[in-house]
């Protein structure tokens, strides 16, 4: 079992993965405060990007509205801790199947009524929308003057209940990401990812081959829905505060669809990448500018307009497979 | 012997125009046989009509002892019909080796299982040695080999090939003609074509079907048909009267 997850993976991409992951461990201790906090943002879009690219990576269902699945996963576990006292490992178990059901219902409607290409992605962000506006207006959980959790100055961390400090929230997130990246490598090579492939790059020839296109599409959004879901876990416990114009904001949908389109759609170290570039690049710019006593509103929203646009001209198939290739890593997919 | 695949009295109008005419047609297990036909004589459609993209107005479609007509193309593939496509659709942007292994996972759960299966028809199709690259690099006449190796790893008892000569060289053709022979030699594997190329039809079938105009104008073994003056008179022309 373990030694077949290696298997096909060359030797010194092997040494990379490893001096990679120990550079994740031993962050907290080598890094302060401020970077630990980017750090986290960093692997929190890895992580819903990984998530999402089973969707449009895999199976080339292209979702615009993955912050409905996060503002799901967010409020639900939120609800249950603050007016039920429940962990929120229990708001996980609860989340996942919520947002499948979100998910399940979309997919169903798109699939049955085959609703494709862009009118699918439409119908994600109607979903979305639809979302917000009834969270707005849902005042058990605060409506849109928000929803809020108990907040303190921790010391120490209680991981049963999430209250604690950043460290606690890094190494979770770390986990998280580490869990998806292993699932999604095990799904790529297996029947249902390689059927989700036959699917992304030709349906009618998948349906000749007897591939039941509905029913592996079905999977592949109600996956990464339930997937998504415990990314708005993490987002409500780490932050703290929830507002409907916000989570469900097409903004957040579109923010975290980035790092695996400029990290490479359909990779498995693309959303990780591209994680990296874009909160990194964007916080150096940010760091940059503050010490040039510069405050340029939007200025985060120009860099990821000139990212994207640099990557779509200058390395269509995003950045991973091109530094694979230079790394010598065989290339198109890791 | 019973018939693997019978249509009978198969019928598909287009808004008026009737594409197909009540067709009558029995494929044997183990054999051969080609529909053939001036272009827009029905050809593609009764092959949809056996594949499942469309559903017979009027008529039955029997597989293996069981009705097929109405049945979605996947569910027409697992039960044992593999087909390809008159223009190639591989999976582009994968392996050569992946392309076939989507069609070998089809009934086989493990990854070792359907990586041998492919490995087996990639040697059978001489396309083993290419495993590797991209199906998107591949030439046509290897593309179109490509299709025959995907749906063949789904194991199909019937094998359905629409138009697969089309655009081959006489030198590609034979080598394919000499390919679908031995398969059907040492595999026992039925196949019915739709095909243009008499080149290959006169060499790989055993039987014969002329449509024109939808209907059925003859059918018997390749060198009678060839001869009958109403297949010349509406489709081979006076050049094939040789």
């Amino acid at each position: 079992m373990i030694a077949a997850l290696f298997e096909g993976v060359l030797r010194h991409g092997l040494a990379l993965l490893v001096v990679l992951f120990a550079a994740l461990l031993a962050a907290p201790y080598i890094v302060n405060s401020y970077l630990l906090a980017i750090l986290i943002i960093i692997l929190y879009y890895a992580y819903v990007g990984q998530a999402w690219n089973i969707m449009m990576g895999f199976a080339g269902q292209l979702s615009l509205g993955h912050a409905l699945y996060v503002g799901l996963g967010a409020y639900t576990a939120a609800a249950l801790f603050v007016k039920f006292g429940l962990s929120p490992w229990i708001g996980m178990l609860a989340a996942i199947p919520v947002a499948m059901t979100a998910g399940a219902i979309i997919g169903f409607l798109a699939f049955r009524f085959r609703v494709g290409g862009v009118y699918f992605a439409i119908l994600t962000i109607a979903f979305a929308e639809f979302a917000r506006v009834g969270f707005d207006h849902f005042t058990w959980v605060g409506g849109s003057s928000g929803f809020f959790l108990p907040v303190a100055n921790y010391t120490t961390s209680d991981l049963w209940t999430l209250r604690g400090r950043p460290v606690m929230f890094y190494y979770l997130i770390l986990t998280m990401v580490v869990i998806a990246f292993v699932l999604c490598r095990i799904l790529l090579r297996s029947r249902i990812g390689t059927f989700w492939l036959a699917i992304r790059e030709d349906e009618e020839a998948a349906r000749a081959i007897g591939i039941d296109t509905f029913r592996y599409k079905m999977y592949a959004v109600v996956l990464s829905a339930g997937m998504t879901s415990l990314a708005g876990v993490f987002f409500a416990f780490y932050y703290n505060n929830l507002f409907p114009e916000q989570v469900f904001n097409i903004a957040r949908s579109i923010e975290l669809i980035l790092a695996p389109i400029i990290g490479g759609i359909g990779t498995l170290f693309g959303p990780i990448l591209g994680a990296f570039l874009l909160t990194g690049l964007s916080e150096t710019m940010h760091a940059i500018l503050q010490g040039l006593g510069v405050d340029v509103p939007g200025a985060k929203q120009v860099f990821y307009g000139l990212c994207l646009l640099f990557v779509v001209m200058a390395l269509p198939d995003g950045v991973w497979p091109w530094v694979a290739r230079k790394l010598g890593l065989g290339g198109r997919k890791p | 012997m019973t018939a693997l695949l019978s249509v009978t009295g198969a019928t598909k109008r287009f808004r008026g125009l009737l594409a197909v005419d009540s067709v009558l047609l029995d494929v044997q297990p183990g054999e051969i046989f080609a529909v053939i036909g001036p272009n827009g004589a029905g050809k593609t459609t009764l092959f949809n009509m056996i594949a499942g993209i469309y559903r017979p107005d009027a008529g039955e479609i029997s597989f293996a002892g069981s009705r097929i007509d109405g049945l979605s193309p996947d569910q027409v593939c697992r039960r044992g019909i593999g087909r390809t496509f008159q223009i190639v659709r591989p999976f582009p942007a994968l392996t050569v080796e992946e392309n076939v292994m989507a069609g070998a996972f089809l009934h086989r759960k493990e990854r070792s299982a359907a990586l041998q299966r492919a490995h087996e028809v990639l040697w059978q199709l001489d396309l083993f040695e290419k495993r590797d690259q991209l199906a998107s690099s591949l030439t046509l006449p290897d593309r179109k080999r490509l299709e025959v190796a995907r749906a063949l790893a789904t194991d199909p008892k019937l094998l359905l090939l629409d138009e697969v000569m089309a655009g081959l060289r006489p030198t590609e053709t034979d080598r394919m003609v000499e390919i679908f022979r031995k398969l059907n030699r040492e595999t026992g594997l039925t196949i019915l074509l739709i095909e243009h190329v008499m080149r290959a039809v006169m060499a790989l079938a055993q039987r014969v079907l002329v449509l024109h105009h939808g209907a059925v104008i003859a059918q018997g073994v390749p060198a009678d048909v060839v001869r009958d003056p109403a297949v010349i008179h509406s489709y081979l022309g006076a050049e094939a009267a040789v």
